[in-house]
């Protein structure tokens, strides 16, 4: 349903992602591991529209959209949960929801009602602005947003960073009932453990470059360690 | 007496002062951008009702129903041609843009419009007042009194009640990811840069009907506005009516001491209240 061809990125003269070939299918989990800098951010960003490519770097569904501004990719069914939740603060929790829901796509599964019954504690919530949440409930609104506009591919950029394990746990249980939608799901993580239990298949980064690629299920230990490190150590 | 009248008076001018304000604030609290040109719009939104009024021989009111959606799509092309190609991380493109816009404003308006001092005819609206027992007060400077809370709490309204409301808060919090959410930040600017010439227009309604004016008194406008939004704390639009009324009561007090002192005492009231608080009375409490 998607694919990066060649995705290249760069900060000024600093290159961030060198040749990132990548695909996800229809359905799909997918994680992107890798070490802090790797470039994991990068590539949310350039497939979500937040950093420019050359149009043929971003394929969605035979479309080259690597050149879309971030509200056109949004509008095709893309949406993201970005790294820093950056909910809005000017915004109630209710509000943060309902502008991730302004530009809605069908009649899908997503809306207000069922967002709170995912999250039950945001509906308690709903009239606080949205900053003044525990950074887990913080953290359920970002997934919140991005569901609002019933999104085919969901991108999710560390979304259990900072959080307390059992906090970690509550937000990995909604993970099923967003893929009961039909949605893709791309998680970048830095938990490997986590990633490689709830993904079909891993992506890892190394300075701008996949180092290893393959359905979990293939996947070791010592590889991904190799992988993650960039030495057999 | 005469102090309670002079108090009465100086609020009711604060209220032609916060309608200069508002867009202003609006324009300032969404893209922090500030419009040096603003004085100068204003200025141009008057000698457009005034050529509609001319023009149709409809009363001011009506000609101004006409003006205003015509200036909301200046406002809106001006945003979307002009100042977004300049708003980014520096300050000082937008600030440049629009002074050179101030400059070309007045320069125009004197080509096509004259020197000379116009007015809006307002017929017995100009003179007619109410006795309200311990004071008289115009019709006209209650009017404006009346429009500008009616705008402030319009426009609040706007931003706290609807989805243009909301995408205007979240794209002032955060570009990036308004975008995210499907917002193009660009056409949210245009759209708060055409709402603020609405706002402008009826500014220019009261200018015009209550003094003269010429293409030269724009800049003088613009410091009584900015000093408004200073007053009333960035980003606050009931802050820009206190701040409007602080300025109107400290002209109107300064004038009944001395008719010489009328402007510097509202450019004092303005250093007196930065002095105590600087970030005005009521600042927005994120930034
Ligand atoms: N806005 C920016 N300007 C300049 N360089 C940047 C910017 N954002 C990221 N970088 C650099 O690009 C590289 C990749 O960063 P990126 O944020 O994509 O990594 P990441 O894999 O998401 O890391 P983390 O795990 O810390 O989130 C890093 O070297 C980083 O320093
Ligand atoms: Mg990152």
């Amino acid at each position: 349903m998607l694919e990066t061809h060649s995705l290249t990125a760069s900060y000024g003269q600093f290159k961030a992602l060198f040749g990132i070939d990548l695909t996800i299918g229809a359905g799909e989990c997918v994680a992107i591991i890798g070490a802090n800098g790797a470039g994991k951010s990068t590539l949310m960003r350039s497939i979500s529209g937040v950093l420019k490519n050359a149009p043929g770097m971003v394929v969605h569904k035979g479309t080259p959209i690597g050149d879309l501004p971030a509200d056109a990719v949004l509008q095709r069914g893309i949406a993201m949960v970005p790294e820093g939740r950056k909910l809005f603060p000017s915004l109630s929790v209710e509000e943060n929801l309902l502008i991730g829901g302004q530009i809605r796509r069908g009649d899908g599964r997503w809306t207000l009602e069922t967002v709170y019954d995912l999250f039950p504690i945001l509906k308690e919530r709903r009239l606080s602005p949205a900053t003044a949440l525990s950074g887990g409930q913080q953290q359920m609104v970002a997934i919140g947003r991005a569901l609002m506009s019933n999104p085919e591919l969901l991108l999710c950029d560390e979304i259990s960073l900072g959080l307390a394990p059992v906090v970690i746990r509550d937000i990995y249980a909604a993970l099923p009932r967003i893929r009961e939608t039909g949605a893709a799901v791309v998680i970048v993580e830095q938990d490997i453990t986590r990633a490689l239990a709830v993904a079909d298949r891993v992506y890892c980064l190394m300075e701008g470059r996949v180092t290893l690629t393959g359905p979990t299920a293939s996947i070791t230990r010592d590889a991904v360690h190799a992988a993650y490190f960039g030495d057999a150590a | 007496m005469i102090w309670l009248d002079t108090i009465v008076q100086g609020l009711l001018l604060g209220g032609l002062y916060a309608l200069f304000a508002a867009g202003l604030s609006l324009v300032f609290g969404i893209m922090r951008l500030v419009n040096l040109a603003h004085g100068d719009l204003i200025v141009l939104a008057a000698f457009i009702v005034l050529v509609v009024v001319e023009a149709t021989g409809l009363n001011p009111f009506l000609s101004a129903l006409i003006a205003a959606p015509a200036l909301f799509a200046f406002g809106w092309a001006l945003q979307w041609f002009v100042f977004n190609r300049v708003l980014g991380k520096d300050i000082l493109p937008p600030l440049l843009v629009t002074f050179g816009l101030s400059i070309a404003l007045q320069n125009g308006m004197l080509e096509v419009f004259s020197a000379d001092s116009q007015r809006i005819p307002a017929g017995p609206l100009e003179s007619a007042s109410v006795d309200l027992g311990a004071v008289t007060v115009g019709i006209m400077p209650l009017l404006t009194f009346a429009s500008a809370v009616a705008v402030i709490f319009a426009l609040n309204q706007i931003f706290y009640r609807t989805a243009l409301g909301r995408a205007f808060r979240a794209t002032s919090d955060d570009p990036v990811t308004a975008s995210l959410m499907g917002i193009n930040p660009r056409s949210v600017f245009a759209m708060a840069t055409g709402l603020a010439m609405v706002i402008v227009t009826i500014a220019a309604l009261y200018l015009g009907m209550r003094s003269n004016f010429d293409p030269s008194i724009g800049p003088a406008r613009l410091i009584f506005a900015f000093e408004a939004v200073i007053i009333g704390g960035l980003g606050s639009l009931w802050g820009t009516l206190v701040g409007g009324a602080i300025i109107g009561v400290a002209q109107t007090v300064g004038a009944q001491i001395n008719p010489e002192w009328q402007i510097l005492a509202g450019h004092l009231a303005f250093l007196a209240v930065l002095l105590v608080r600087p970030r005005g009375l009521f600042p927005r409490a994120v930034d």
